[in-house]
């Protein structure tokens, strides 16, 4: 059993502590916020990576990515060879009236060309201006963070070990080249490794 | 006394009654805006928003006057003035300083307080009556109830004070204070302190207004400059309270070189007060109305009682 009353100097204790202590409050206006990593701001669009595979404007859930593309051939590289066709981007939008930062089409699309940005004052009086077009979506690419970097523990990234197979391998075709005959006993290491 | 004498004095009267409550409203929302974690204003007059409640004064000044069609227009209108007012009339007799640092002093100076303290309470509740709001009208009920059952420890706390002092003057009452009075009438400022928050409707004794229940009660019709007068009246009986439970119970400008800083400690005094009162805002949730009554009758009035049987011992052993 308490003393009576306690509970009620109990709460006057905690609102003074209260007061005495740092706010919290954001003055963001004046103070820009400290956002976390990968904050979900604006969607970029690295077009050079777009092959026009539709999977983003397919995927994403309120259809607000609009696509237009148009066919090209490229004549054969050496004589006799066979015509090559590939999608040129007309026109690539995103209705950010629309959209709702799910991120789908940024973790379906396979050639990494979308990405987050973490800008989020794009507010517009009109609407219409929420539609950001090719153009601005490709300048939105500028203000894309690098990607964080991997935890300490973490294994490596797949595109990595693939490139340094490659590496190896071409090292190896280039060795086998300079000496044809010998065991081969500190490229087989090297190889283990890298498995 | 000479008519400038008179004009000074009642210049400083006006100048303190429109200065001070506005400091315990900025004073409100800086204190519970950091109690919460939060900076309150932070714009209105560029450094850390001083200037907000005359903004907001700017803001009422400048909205429609509305009487609602079925209200009683005459009484409706005359409510924020006999709200506002009588807190005006008490400061006159509040001594400040030693000396004759009062606007005037009266013989009868706390019966005077006490009653036109009284007079304040109408105001809601015509206010409440004349809306023709169901709202205003439970408002206007919950403050006459509240008004009858807080009136008679408040009086009672007072009697004491004026017991113990043999005189019903204030500067009297300040004359004859001595520093052992502190612990000798301390339940009778606790039961003056609190009777006088349940007047002014301050939470946790805000059923009468209470915002999310009733809609403000009494007020919830007005607007523009009525309503901003009715809020200013609620700051400035603050004021009041606090200033008169300094003054009979904290001993008012007694304190370390009273002759020449007397009224320093009467406003230091004031104005701890007034934080006390904006801290219990804070701390508190709103009592239901049955259990602002039972604290009323149970608590209040027995221990005003104990005190008056105190003070009457004290009195007679010394004497």
């Amino acid at each position: 059993m308490s003393l009576p009353g306690s509970g009620l100097a109990k709460g006057l204790a905690v609102t003074l502590r209260t007061m005495t202590r740092r706010t919290v409050t954001a003055q963001y206006p004046d103070v820009q916020p400290e956002l976390p990593p990968r904050s979900r701001g604006v969607i970029a669009l690295f077009e050079e990576n777009c092959t026009v595979c539709m999977l983003c404007a397919r995927e994403c859930p309120d259809w607000c990515i609009y696509i237009d593309s148009h066919k090209e051939t490229t004549p054969p590289a050496t004589p006799g060879g066979r015509e090559r066709s590939h999608n040129v981007l007309d026109r690539f939008a995103i209705d950010f009236a629309l959209c709702m930062y799910c991120g789908i089409c940024i973790e379906v699309c396979p050639f990494d060309a979308l990405f987050w940005s973490p800008e989020f004052e794009y507010a517009e009086t009109d609407i219409r201006d929420l539609t950001h077009e090719r153009d601005k979506l490709r300048e939105w690419m500028w203000t894309v963070p690098e990607p964080p970097a991997l935890d300490p523990a973490a294994e490596e990234p797949k595109e990595l070990a693939t490139a340094q197979k490659a590496a190896e391998k071409a090292a190896q075709k280039a060795a086998e080249g300079a000496q044809d005959a010998g065991p081969q006993a500190p490229d087989d290491r090297a190889e283990g490794d890298g498995a | 006394m000479d008519v400038l004498d008179t004009v000074w004095r009642l210049l400083a009267l006006l100048v303190a009654f429109l200065v001070l409550p506005l400091l315990v409203g900025q004073l409100e929302h800086k204190v519970m805006a950091h109690m919460q974690g939060r900076l309150g204003p932070m714009y209105a007059g560029g450094f850390h928003g001083w200037a907000q409640l005359v903004a907001d004064g700017v803001k009422f000044a400048q909205k429609e006057d509305v009487v609602p069609a079925r209200a009683d227009r005459r009484v409706f209108q005359l409510a924020p003035a006999v709200a506002l007012l009588p807190y005006l009339l008490v400061l006159v007799a509040v001594p400040v300083a030693p000396h004759g640092g009062v606007v005037q002093a009266l013989d009868a100076g706390l019966f005077f307080v006490l009653a036109v303290l009284g007079v304040g309470v109408l105001g809601s509740l015509m206010g409440g009556w004349a809306s023709a709001n169901k709202y205003s009208l439970l408002g206007g009920m919950r403050t006459a109830a509240q008004l009858m059952a807080y009136e008679l420890p408040m009086l009672l706390a007072a009697a004491s004070v004026a017991m113990a002092a043999g005189t019903l003057s204030l500067p009297g009452i300040l004359a004859e204070w001595e520093w052992w009075w502190l612990p000798w009438q301390i339940v009778g400022g606790f039961v003056f302190f609190v009777a006088g928050l349940a007047e002014l409707h301050r939470p946790p004794f805000d059923a009468p207004v209470a915002d999310s229940e009733i809609i403000f009660g009494a007020y919830t019709e007005y607007t523009g400059l009525r309503f901003a007068l009715f809020l200013l009246a609620e700051y400035a009986g603050i004021v009041v309270v606090s200033a008169l439970t300094a003054v009979l119970f904290l001993g008012g400008w007694h304190g370390p070189f009273a002759d020449g800083l007397g009224w320093v400690w009467t406003l230091l005094k004031t104005a701890v007060l007034s934080f006390v009162v904006i801290w219990l805002r804070v701390s508190y949730p709103r009592l239901r109305a049955d259990q602002i009554q039972r604290f009323a009758w149970t608590v209040l009035v027995p221990l005003a009682l104990a005190q008056i049987a105190l003070t009457g011992v004290v009195k007679v052993v010394l004497s």
